[in-house]
């Protein structure tokens, strides 16, 4: 099978707040609302995946993190209870997701071949970690379609951003030739937040709007600065400034999830769709779509 | 003094799961039996466990679930199996220890859900220093924002729910010491220390420790984050607390039951008895600290 292609690619951030505000059944606790900038705008997000269509979500999560390669779920079918070790108050959710195993498995080789160590995951004990289940759940919380999880290897901690992006780089290349090889409809997913700098305290009620903003200025003005970036299509920009907005933002991008995807779109120069940002906790976030020219929604 | 021993192990499941692969993991674990037993030898009532593989953010979390039960997966070695736990928490221990944290100015909560994710190293340790669960035991979470002062305060806040609840405990680091892990997977027999330079780094540690210098080695958490720690999620802190917990001082007996590599880190189980000899009181670099006073609003002022 041929002609797979990525239909596109989105900055889809998993607070475990958005799950919990929008009271899906699977979710335990309940939550009276919360963070409608960031859910509606990943519900305008996934109008438009709806309307192009897609045959499977791949995702990169910052919160299955391997620091010896990059892992590739291999489980077929994947149910458990997931409860954030960081906010058990809020996300304790069931979940019941397909995995297609046999592209996850491409990737995989392709991202051999391109020098990258991987690894396939094949206990049936393992959980799924919720930055996974956050961002699929935001994109599609009808789990109607298989996903493929990658973990983030922790590059940027062990050597540098620059490696961690040429790591990513290789391993969105190898994505594409592989989604190309499957001739599925592929949706990307980078599961970070932007800057990353948490409040140490939690309003007793938490999803009180009043205490929520962006922790410190500089922050805000670092997050305008990449999203300014992603509107203008100045997708290389956003990855020769990477190294100094990781550090200085303190952001979730040392994951790898945005260069990754990036990387897999051929780093284009093609204006972002902005649907939204937010803070959660003090985090900035943005729900942000690429989509290739010939299948704009 | 409430705590009756220290006790310092690596969290990476090689040691339980897989010990016969490779020589060293098997000492870790012969060596993790041995500190087992030392704990029952102490009197201890109580083990509890701080643990640099469960990071927070929320202030400090202590597990309060009195029966955890789950099977936990690695989520990087997962390969080498599942671990299937139940272990007996003592619920209003975690209460008391939380409130005494706040007493002294921290955010800390207690944790009971079902399905809560607890992390590797404190499961492994648990398993093997704990394993018929004969003590009650607590577990707390290593805040990734905190810094000494709230590292210091937390051992403070620890003694201060020992003496209050009368208990006697062996409190355990989970930590390796070099924590560089290789970035690819290396045969089980060709296992080793990453570097040269962490290895001598870890030996020089462990040498501190067999003398019972256990707020020196604190005191020099910030230069061995330096040298031999990669930055992941949470800083070389723990002795911090582990030596606030057994009073700040020097005066210990130390035994290194066994150092080895797990997958290029430096792992070691170490035990600390309190005694009346040892180096005694030093001229500490770091002030000391009893009340966390806050963030002391840096950035909004900014």
């Amino acid at each position: 099978m041929s002609n797979g292609r990525i239909v596109a690619g989105c900055l889809a951030p998993h607070p475990p707040h958005l799950v919990y505000a929008e009271n899906p059944p699977q979710n335990e606790p309940r939550a009276e609302c919360g963070w409608e900038g960031l859910r509606w705008g990943y519900e305008r997000m996934r109008k438009d995946l709806d309307r192009i269509g897609y045959d499977v979500l791949i995702v990169l999560s910052p919160h299955w993190q391997t620091y010896i390669g990059t892992h590739f779920l291999g489980v077929p079918r994947c149910s458990s209870l997931s409860v954030d070790p960081i906010f058990p108050n809020l996300f304790r959710y069931r979940y019941d997701l397909e995995v297609d195993v046999a592209l996850a498995e491409s990737i995989r080789d392709e991202a051999e071949r391109e020098g990258l160590v991987t690894k396939m995951m094949r206990n049936p004990d393992f959980r799924v970690d919720y930055g996974t289940i956050t961002s699929c759940h935001l994109t599609n919380p009808t789990w109607d379609k298989p996903i493929v999880a990658i973990s983030s290897c922790r590059a940027t901690a062990w050597y540098s951003v620059e490696v961690m992006q040429e790591q990513q780089l290789a391993l969105g290349r190898a994505t594409a030739r592989a989604v190309a090889a499957s001739g599925k409809r592929a949706v990307l997913l980078a599961s970070n937040s932007l800057s990353h700098r948490h409040f140490t305290t939690e309003a007793a009620v938490p999803e009180d709007m009043s205490r929520e903003h962006v922790t410190s200025h500089a922050l805000y003005l670092w997050d305008m600065r990449m999203l300014d970036l992603m509107r203008q299509g100045k997708n290389q920009a956003v990855l020769d400034l990477m190294p100094e907005f990781t550090t200085q933002a303190i952001s979730e991008t040392d994951s790898g999830a945005l260069t990754w995807m990036l990387g897999a779109l051929g780093v284009p120069e093609l204006p972002a769709e902005v649907y939204a940002y937010g803070t959660v906790i003090g985090t900035g976030n943005a729900v942000v779509g690429w989509y290739p020219p010939e299948v704009t929604p | 003094m409430s705590v009756t021993l220290g006790v310092i192990v690596p969290g990476l499941p090689h040691p339980l799961l897989v010990p016969e692969q490779n020589e060293g993991w098997m000492r870790l674990r012969v060596a993790y039996e041995q500190a087992r037993q030392r704990i029952l030898e102490s009197g201890a009532d109580r083990i509890l466990i701080y643990s640099t593989m469960w990071p927070s953010i929320i202030g400090h979390q202590m597990q309060a679930d009195p029966t955890p039960t789950w099977t936990h997966v690695d989520e990087l070695f997962h390969d080498l199996g599942s671990m299937p736990y139940q272990f007996r928490i003592d619920a209003p221990f975690a209460e008391r220890w939380a409130a005494c944290a706040r007493a002294r100015g921290l955010t800390a909560r207690t944790v009971a859900y079902h399905g809560f994710p607890i992390d590797t190293g404190s499961v492994v340790a648990l398993k093997l220093l704990n394993p018929d669960n004969a003590l009650p035991a607590g577990i707390v979470s290593s805040n990734m924002y905190a810094d000494r002062a709230e590292t210091v305060v937390l051992g403070k806040a620890t003694a201060d729910a020992l003496e209050q609840a009368g208990h006697k405990a062996a409190v355990v680091v989970v930590s390796t010491l070099s924590n560089r892990l290789f970035t690819d997977w290396v045969p089980p027999a060709e296992d080793r220390v990453h570097s040269q330079k962490d290895d001598e780094w870890n030996r020089k540690i462990l040498e501190f420790l067999e003398a019972g210098r256990l707020e020196d080695v604190a005191q020099l958490s910030r230069e061995i984050q330096k040298q031999i720690r990669v930055k992941k999620v949470v800083n070389f802190k723990a002795l911090w607390w582990m030596s606030a917990v057994m009073g700040q001082s020097n005066r210990f007996a130390g035994h290194v039951h066994a150092y080895a590599p797990i997958m290029g880190t430096g792992g070691a189980v170490v035990t600390l008895t309190p005694t009346r000899e040892g180096f005694g009181d030093k001229e500490f670099d770091e002030e000391d600290v009893e009340v966390f006073q806050g963030e002391r609003s840096v950035l909004t002022r900014a």
